[in-house]
């Protein structure tokens, strides 16, 4: 079979693409699929999570060119590692913890487009994540403090206060 | 000397028939991916910097005999012969990336090769465990115990917002993947397949082949699995699986029953087909075992056929992969020998003597 857009080279990948239910086959050269830029699983150097990773991440493609040199997110490093925020989004990895930290500012909007969240609200390590925890407590309890005050509940308010005190002493304990 | 106990059995725990809805969904997967505090994630981590990885995480478990999961064996990458990899792989003991990423790569197995513990993969820990069956909630219990145990002695990056921090900006958050392993071939073969794959892709969802990224559907096996890592918690990452699979083994069981009342006939003279071409057959290629081994599956499922059972039927698939062919038959098998004592291994299994 002949490649279906040069109908030159012999075709040598062959794949189907499934888009809302429809389905098209494509028969073509590897030279052509190059050039056409396809993304094709399973082809050496081709598409993998973070080539698609880093595509959310290329700064220099996107639309908003015009930004002050002081502000430039591809020159910031992680002060841990020594990883630029270019090399970053060229591998779609990070290079350790703490470039969640120095890269904080450009991760919002790629968290929000894979996860469709920003915020963690999973399990929490016990011994290492004890403080978050009576954080996370703490907050609750002030959110149901504010609704028992506007219900006028007093009572209830008090008891509400009185914990959050407790929990506040033992954090600072800690 | 590494421990070769696992690479000389095709069977492991997972692939004994058990847990429910056996026919349709062949195992269940939770893996967990954490990494410690102040130390390059194994991307960037120096030989050195692995060892003191491996140093730190290995001796958990390895000497921790409470853990209530049996005894754990530490095999090195790095002290392993190529072809005993290439079968951890293909018992999905070990991932792809292990073997061909990985500086000081390691896995703690348990006996029953129930839970395997990767260290130096993409990220410093992994903590899969599988499961034959339907079983998420039960994976998933026993992974985040031994996060719990692991938790006791080292310090997790983590990050108050962010939750756990992994290499890979999909991991995020919980570093919860749930998978389960489901064979479908009723909907492949009424066509419907493509519109329930996308249906589950709009529900934070993925499908893809049973050897990971990128990796072909064979034998009509997909692994589902979750998406999203972040901003969900791990009960709502479970129950959503959970949810959407028994949707789809709903589904399997509606399209198998409609097959049967249809064309039973041309059911029955394609699983037969396929019985005899396994058991008689001289060459036989990989792609082909696969799909006529799923035909066999659904003919003992739909009881058409009585033998073999589900559990033969899961080793084989193991067993016809290359590497396995290879570790019985010989290390330097040409792929032309590979599908000759593929078709001599189905032959004797499946009971003919020729």
């Amino acid at each position: 079979m002949l490649c279906q857009e040069c109908g030159v080279r012999p075709a040598t990948l062959h794949f189907t693409k499934i888009v809302n239910g429809e389905k098209t086959e494509f028969h073509i050269c590897e030279n052509c699929a190059r050039e056409k830029g396809e993304l094709i699983p399973g082809t050496s150097g081709g598409f993998s999570i973070h080539s698609l990773l880093s595509g959310l991440l290329d700064l220099e493609g996107s639309s908003k060119g015009k930004s002050s040199p002081e502000a430039k997110p591809q020159e910031v490093r992680c002060e841990e590692c020594g990883m630029t925020y270019r090399q970053f989004s060229k591998l779609g990895r990070f290079g350790c913890s703490s470039c969640y930290k120095f890269f904080d500012k450009g991760l919002d909007p790629l968290f929000k487009r894979v996860h469709g969240n920003t915020s963690h609200v999973g399990k929490i390590p016990k011994r290492i994540g004890a403080q978050i925890q009576f954080k996370r407590q703490i907050d609750e309890l002030k959110e149901q403090l504010q609704q028992v005050i506007a219900q006028e509940e007093f009572e209830r308010a008090a008891e509400l206060r009185d914990q959050i005190r407790k929990l506040e002493k033992e954090i600072a304990q800690e | 000397m590494p421990d070769l106990r696992f690479t000389e059995q095709a069977l492991s725990e997972w692939m004994r028939s058990g847990g429910s809805h056996s026919e349709i969904v062949i195992s269940t997967r939770v893996r967990i991916a954490r990494n410690i505090q102040h130390h390059p994630f194994p991307l960037l981590a120096t030989k050195n910097q692995a060892d003191e990885i491996l140093d730190v995480l290995a001796p958990v478990v390895d000497q921790n005999q409470e853990t209530g999961y049996g005894t754990f064996h530490l095999l090195k990458l790095d002290e392993l012969e190529e072809l005993d990899k290439k079968v951890l792989v293909e018992k999905h003991l070990i991932s792809p990336n292990l073997v061909n990423d990985s500086r000081s790569g390691a896995v703690l197995l348990n006996e029953d090769e129930s839970v395997s513990i990767m260290i130096n993969e993409e990220d410093h820990l992994r903590i899969q465990c599988l499961f034959p069956g339907f079983q998420v909630q039960e994976a998933w219990e026993r992974a985040t115990a031994i996060d719990d145990i692991f938790e006791e002695t080292v310090d997790y990056a983590f990050d108050d917002r962010r939750g756990y921090l992994t290499s890979c900006p999909t991991n995020v958050g919980t570093g919860l993947r749930a998978s389960v392993m489901m064979h479908l071939p009723a909907l492949v073969m009424t066509q419907q397949i493509s519109r329930i794959l996308s249906a589950v892709n709009q529900v934070g969802l993925t499908a893809r082949g049973i050897y990971g990224e990128g990796s072909e559907a064979a034998g009509n096996v997909f692994q589902i699995s979750n998406q999203i890592t972040l901003g969900q918690t791990e009960a709502e990452i479970i129950d959503n699986l959970h949810g959407v699979a028994v949707q789809i083994i709903e589904h399997e069981s509606n399209a198998r029953q409609r097959l049967l009342d249809d064309s039973a006939l041309r059911i029955t003279d394609r699983i037969m087909r396929s019985y005899g071409i396994l058991s008689y057959a001289a060459v036989m290629e990989l792609k082909e075992a696969s799909q006529r081994l799923s035909d066999i599956r659904l003919g003992v499922d739909l009881g058409i056929l009585k033998a073999p059972s589900i559990s033969v039927l899961n080793e084989l698939n193991v067993k016809t992969q290359p590497g396995f062919l290879q570790k019985m038959f010989g290390e330097k098998l040409s792929s032309a020998e590979c599908d000759m004592y593929r078709a001599k291994l189905l032959r004797d299994t499946l009971g003919t003597t020729h």
